[in-house]
């Protein structure tokens, strides 16, 4: 076969009936739009080697265990999981923060106040709008128990008692509730963060 | 005559980069060996050395 000319889903395709030789060509198509988008993101060419790695390690578990849901959108979906691991890289080095010794020691450069400065807090009150929209796509019971757990901030019992429903139901509303709610952000490609 | 310096745009120089050929050759190699069977629903992987 002609891989030149093949198209990213032929090559998905290909590579799913055991031709390593179409991952080659898939990545050999698009590493440098994923690479610079990783670079672009992350300015360090070693945290960006890693995460070009690390996504392409998920594409291939993902791609070999059967998950991928060809719709013609092999580049959108790779640049998705960069995207995601750019963004887990960023949050890892929040709780870490990496001290660089450029020489004149600076100790604000590893200390902050904690607080959230007016853009992060604008972005945070942005997501809990974001958010209150969203739990209304949710079923009616589960909209019930989540709303009592997170914004009345009642114990599984006291929801229990006043649902009328054992603890173990609420418990699985609320578990429902969540896995619903991921599949919506999902759904609509959202991006919730700060 | 006065000597002309450009230098190119970060675009392009983003363009310019890509990774390392040892990461390519380190994904081709996992892709090789990562087997994943089935059994009963289940799926389990396993990296073949």
């Amino acid at each position: 076969m002609d891989n030149t000319q093949a198209t990213d889903a032929l090559l998905v395709r290909t590579y799913l009936q055991g031709d390593e030789n179409a991952l080659s060509q898939l990545i050999t198509r698009h590493q440098h739009r994923i690479y610079s988008f990783i670079y672009s993101k992350v300015f360090d060419k070693d945290v960006a080697e890693d995460v070009f790695q690390d996504t392409f390690i998920k594409v291939i578990n993902t791609l070999k265990r059967g998950k991928y849901n060809e719709e013609g959108k092999f580049l959108p979906w790779v640049m998705r999981i960069a995207h995601n691991l750019v963004i887990d890289h960023f949050r890892k080095n929040k709780r870490m923060p990496k001290f660089e010794n450029h020489g004149d020691f600076n100790i604000f450069s590893v200390l902050s106040d904690g607080d959230l400065n007016v853009e992060t807090q604008l972005i945070k009150d942005q997501i809990e709008v974001d958010v209150q929209e969203l739990i209304k796509e949710l079923p009616e019971d589960q909209l019930e128990v989540l709303t009592m757990r997170i914004y009345k901030d009642m114990s599984f019992k006291e929801i229990s008692e006043r649902t009328g429903v054992s603890i173990n139901t609420a418990l699985g509303r609320m578990r429902y509730a969540l896995i619903n709610l991921r599949k919506i952000i999902e759904k609509h490609n959202l991006i919730l963060t700060n | 005559m006065e000597n002309l310096y450009t230098k190119s745009s970060k675009e392009e120089q983003l363009k310019s980069l890509s990774p390392n050929k040892e990461t390519i050759q380190f994904l081709l190699n996992y892709s090789k060996a990562l087997q994943i069977f089935e059994y009963k629903e289940m799926k389990f992987d396993t990296i073949l050395n």
